[in-house]
């Protein structure tokens, strides 16, 4: 009786494992094929039936897309405007939670609401106008036309507020006491007990910024203004695609946030598990 | 007494003064770049604007191109193909796996690490592997089907694989990043909850159809409105894996494609503005619908 159920138990382990590797396997196969590609000559890519490993592991085609396309600019305008955002969206996504959160104010609730239905409003409706404005300013075609639309992000003000209501209140009421203003409670009292969740809207709002594709697009039109993702809708040719090239330069686009992930899984895991938390 | 009030009276003045202060820059960049935008593109969607020169008002007239042109039904109906499609298999997917890495055997932690990669990936460069792996001469994916003894398909070109091929690439890249929402939502609740119904003899289906789902059915319920919110506005991998005169792309287009090409590519940006303006509508009412539906469905303690 104990054996069969402990085979039953193993057994059960095995279909798990088996399915377990199947969604591993096809969830790197693309971008262990993307590496080998990357390493072969054009006729190597092209060989039928297909190579699976490069004849020759040279580095020609990064050579190749490195020289062909400004990489540098891409990585320097792609961190730049990643690390302004974060800390721009959390100082100001911050200070308005805990506002939301702590302080009573006249119409709060409704200007609070009025922020959350904004979160339902789809981005490109804002496109047009925000691209004239840009135009308007003279910002197109610049990192601050990257950086100043993604500075106000309703939907980390409402995780923020989730997050210091959960803080007791005796901590205000305490430092109160002690001659603690308003803005000291936040910066001073609130704010460092939040770290965890800072963390986690500094990743989202990262991974957000690294992620998009069609406002870079839109408003910066010469190459040395563009992000890793815009660079590399420029990898496709119009008429000839020479894949190795667009493999090579693909991988040169997604490994820094995979390196970076390794390096702090964790707190990756975490920020995008924070997204789903509910209100 | 009098003192006292008049102190409240003080502090609670300083209190909305700090209040409104500290709401101050994210309203002010609201108001610029949402508000005013959503209006002026509301504007827009009733004048003949282009890239140059001053929008002249028209009336309903892009409202009416668009409600007689084929090309934006192919649109809409292939965006709510991609809905139909994608986020079922998202949902089931990435809910299966979350339920399987939090049984906690071994290498759950390898299994997650790798599993997990593409939700850090850009779509651009996903799309642009994929792209490689379905090209139809040189792909991987024929060449397997090749060994097989299958025949190749053109994904990308033909008509009736191409909004496959793109759902595919789409639920691929999404289910990584769904998963470790479920895994927090099933980590989250109480092991005394199987306990208990271990102790009453409960199976694993028991458990997973009595206890698993209604306690997570909240975070079901957000993370499918995301999803859906989200492949309405489809737009990344079509743009990299279909040429726009690609024979695919009728067949791939979605709203948002064909409010690219009409807004960006050709200009015409008060028609692509009424094409927003569709999508937003669109949205609202599904977000309406789906806030119903979860007063009548989700589980809440109470």
């Amino acid at each position: 009786m104990e054996r069969s159920q402990n085979f039953s138990i193993r057994k059960h382990h095995i279909g798990t494992h088996l399915v377990l590797i199947l969604a591993v396997i096809i969830s790197i196969v693309p971008f262990l094929w993307m590496i080998l590609t990357s390493f072969k000559t054009y006729e190597e890519s092209i060989r039928i039936p297909l190579t699976v490993w490069p004849a020759q592991w040279n580095l020609i085609n990064y050579i190749t897309v490195w020289n062909k396309f400004p990489f540098l600019n891409f990585y320097f305008n792609t961190f730049f405007v990643m690390v302004v955002v974060i800390i721009g969206e959390l100082i100001i996504s911050s200070m308005a939670a805990y506002a939301f959160a702590r302080l009573n104010f006249p119409f709060k609730n409704a200007i609070f609401i009025f922020c959350l239905s904004l979160m339902m409003v789809p981005s490109q409706i804002f496109l047009i106008p925000q691209y004239d404005l840009m135009v308007k300013a003279g910002l197109n075609d610049t990192l601050i036309a990257l950086i100043l639309p993604r500075l106000f992000n309703v939907f980390s003000v409402f995780m923020l507020r989730q997050f210091f209501m959960t803080l007791p209140r005796e901590l205000d009421d305490a430092a109160k006491i002690d001659g603690c203003g308003f803005f000291g409670i936040y910066y001073q009292i609130l704010l460092p007990l939040l770290k965890p969740a800072l963390v986690s809207v500094a990743i989202l709002s990262g991974l957000s910024t690294w992620k998009d594709l069609l406002w870079p697009l839109i408003v910066n039109n010469s190459m040395e203004k563009y992000t890793l993702s815009a660079g590399l809708a420029l990898l496709i040719g119009e008429h000839t695609t020479i894949y190795p090239h667009v493999m090579a330069g693909s991988f040169l686009a997604v490994w820094p946030m995979i390196l970076l992930y390794f390096l702090a899984q964790k707190q990756f895991v975490e920020g995008i598990a924070f997204s789903g938390i509910k209100g | 007494m009098a003192i006292k009030n008049t102190f409240m009276k003080k502090s609670a003045r300083k209190e909305a003064r700090t209040g409104y202060l500290m709401i101050a820059p994210l309203m002010i960049g609201l108001l610029i770049f949402s508000v005013r935008s959503f209006f002026v593109n509301f504007y827009y969607s009733f004048t003949n604007k282009s890239a140059f020169g001053n929008p002249k008002f028209i009336g309903l007239a892009n409202y009416e191109k668009l409600f007689h042109s084929d090309k934006f039904y192919a649109a809409l109906g292939n965006t709510f193909l991609y809905v139909l499609l994608c986020v079922p298999f998202v949902i089931a997917i990435s809910l299966l796996l979350a339920v399987l890495l939090n049984k906690g055997i071994n290498l759950t932690g390898f299994y997650r690490t790798l599993i997990f990669i593409p939700a850090v990936t850009m779509p651009a460069a996903i799309g642009l592997i994929w792209k490689w792996i379905l090209n139809y001469e040189f792909g991987l994916l024929n060449a397997i089907i090749r060994i097989l003894g299958g025949q190749p398909q053109a994904w990308l070109s033909d008509p009736n694989y191409v909004l496959l091929s793109v759902s595919a690439v789409l639920i691929w890249a999404d289910v990584s990043l769904r998963m470790i929402v479920f895994l927090a939502g099933l980590q989250n609740i109480p092991k005394s909850l199987y306990e208990a119904a271990e102790i009453d003899g409960a199976n694993n289906r028991t458990k997973f159809f009595k206890i698993t789902l209604p306690m997570l059915s909240p975070t079901i319920f957000f993370v499918t409105l995301m999803e859906i919110i989200g492949v309405f506005q489809i737009f990344d991998f079509i743009y990299l894996m279909i040429p726009m005169n690609s024979s695919g792309m009728p067949a791939a287009r979605s709203l948002v494609s064909y409010f690219y090409e009409e807004a960006f590519v050709r200009n015409n940006r008060g028609y692509g503005s009424a094409i927003t303006v569709i999508l937003f509508i669109i949205i609202f009412i599904i977000t309406m619908i789906q806030m119903k539906l979860q007063k009548k469905w989700v589980f809440t303690e109470s």
